[in-house]
């Protein structure tokens, strides 16, 4: 899967979706659509290498890089977390490690989802992006 | 007796809102609010009564003396402890086990010898052991639960041999909810020479302790729990078996004299409160239990307990952890799991509707591993929780539930 646009084309797409929900139970409705429609994660990389273990959710996450771009897979087994394990692939898979090096994470607070990202709790989510940005920083 | 109305008016947390709904905090076991009367006590020792405690000779120094160990007395009398020497303070539950476990097994645990815990125990009852039992060369063993959450008490006496020097059980557990037949286990474990330490965290919460009728050797319990400041707690301890412990932290407060050439320790209970002690909180103790002593809603709060009870019984979507098998041994306390709906999922949701529940491994991870789990919801409830709440609980998680299937 290769990225259309910047990033930055891509974080404002994933910011408009979202602006039309006003209310959480629409935005939780529409993560629990994304979650469920999120690509299978591939069964031999659900090991333990993979797993990003929390309190809560546990996070698989592959990555690898092809025709220099990253690109990521993960999954939860948790569906609201899974959902935004979508936008999160959907904005940052398939660009290259330098352009995700740059990026400062920030987009994801925009988006009214700061209670399921707080770096405070014991959650797969915010290890996920640690893990991205560490891939993105060990490939640029 | 209090009115329900009465008791809540006195939490100011309760009054407010989250998300502009109103908040139904149903994670009590995790931490209890505070009544104004405790928030008001902290307030005036930190403000008004503030001095380091036992030494000074000032005015001000005898008025936090006076208030700490009023608090020492205050809490033997709602433990019913022989003596005041029993009753030594620390931060919570956490800190008391530690503590046990470090002085006790450094004075009477040798190689080869066994601790026992039971399956359904906190972290903090487990971890202290176990780095004990590495320090010492001992082994940990362990009394497992039945399927409906309660304790193996039928597998004691073969758990036991000449080698179990303590047994570490929880009064009631933070996840099953269930009253533990702890009382039994003192007895069947004395008759075997082996000591008891009862994990009171919760169990102080809900009913009256007695220490000398539970003849239980260390009872440990933290006050935020029960309605005190937090960073406080409480080991007790009989006074033979502390006598005759090595003391855990060395320091200020806990010495007689200090020579390069040697020291000796203060007597109970200074022995076992090295350094400042959290002086504007501790009293709070007093307060709290006081507090929580006159209440007396239990009758409320099981009419709570077997609302919730039946219908999380009822729903065929829901498996309960903790079954009871009577009707006095189980607390307002409901951990489950759904089918097809993650544990997280259903508190992020019930968080957006104000309802305050706890999810995860609670600190139970080997629970969790016994019942093939990686996490439950846990809802909690303390005698300010009313049935309306229960019922905005139970709408807002079968909502959960629709939304999530």
């Amino acid at each position: 899967m290769s990225a259309t646009g910047t990033l930055e084309e891509a974080k404002q797409a994933v910011i408009e979706d979202f602006s039309m929900y006003d209310e959480w139970l629409d935005k939780y409705e529409y993560l629990i659509e994304l979650g469920k429609d999120l690509e299978a994660y591939p069964e031999d990389a659900r090991t333990d290498d993979h797993l990003i273990k929390g309190c809560q959710s546990r996070v698989w996450l592959d990555w690898k890089v092809e025709n220099g771009a990253l690109q990521f897979r993960a999954d939860s087994d948790a569906i609201i977390t899974k959902g935004i394990i979508s936008l999160l692939i959907r904005v940052y898979s398939g660009r290259t490690p330098a352009e995700i090096a740059a990026d400062d994470f920030r987009f994801i607070e925009s988006l009214g989802l700061k209670e399921n990202l707080s770096p405070t709790r014991a959650n797969g989510l915010v290890s996920m992006i640690e893990t991205i940005r560490r891939a993105a920083q060990e490939n640029v | 007796m209090m009115a329900i109305e009465e008791i809540r008016a006195q939490f100011p947390t309760l009054a407010r809102t989250v998300y502009g709904k109103p908040l139904v905090y149903l994670d009590n076991a995790a931490t209890s609010m505070r009544p104004r009367i405790v928030l008001e006590r902290q307030n005036e020792l930190a403000s008004l009564h503030n001095a380091n405690i036992h030494r000074a000779v000032h005015a001000l120094a005898g008025e936090a003396t006076e208030a700490y160990e009023a608090a020492r007395d205050a809490v033997a009398r709602h433990l019913n402890a022989a003596s005041r020497r029993e009753i030594i303070f620390t931060s919570g539950t956490t800190a008391s086990i530690n503590l046990v476990a470090f002085s006790f097994g450094e004075t009477f645990v040798k190689p080869g010898d066994e601790i026992l815990v039971s399956e359904a125990e906190h972290h903090s009852n487990i971890v202290p052991w176990q780095m004990m039992c590495q320090r010492k060369g001992a082994v940990l063993k362990v009394l497992p639960v039945d399927e409906e959450g309660h304790l193996r008490t039928d597998l004691l006496p073969n758990l036991l041999s000449e080698k179990t020097k303590l047994v570490a059980i929880s009064q009631i557990s933070n996840v099953l909810g269930i009253i533990n037949p702890v009382k039994d286990v003192v007895s069947v474990c004395h008759s075997n020479g082996s000591k008891v330490l009862i994990d009171g965290a919760q169990g102080v919460v809900h009913g009256g302790v007695d220490v000398q009728d539970l003849d239980c050797d260390f009872y440990a319990f933290s006050g935020h729990k029960v309605y005190a400041a937090t960073g406080t707690g409480v080991l007790y301890g009989k006074e033979t078996l502390l006598e005759q412990m090595v003391p855990y932290m060395g320091g200020g407060e806990m010495i007689g004299t200090v020579r390069f050439t040697g020291t000796t320790y203060a007597p109970l209970p200074a022995k076992f409160e090295a350094g400042t002690q959290n002086i504007n909180a501790q009293p709070t103790l007093q307060t709290a239990l006081d507090f929580a002593a006159g209440l007396q809603n239990e009758a409320y709060t099981k009419q709570v307990r077997d609302f919730v009870l039946e219908a999380l019984t009822a729903d065929p979507r829901i498996k309960l952890y903790g079954v009871p098998r009577g009707t006095e041994d189980k607390i307002a306390l409901f951990s489950f799991t759904a089918e097809g709906a993650h544990h997280e999922d259903i508190a992020l949701i019930l968080d957006k509707m104000g309802v305050a529940v706890r999810s995860g491994q609670m600190c139970a991870e080997p629970l969790m591993d016994r019942f093939g789990v990686t996490g439950m919801v846990r809802a909690s409830f303390a005698p300010y929780n009313t049935l309306e709440e229960a019922e905005i609980f139970l709408k807002a998680l079968d909502k959960a539930l629709k939304l999530l299937r």
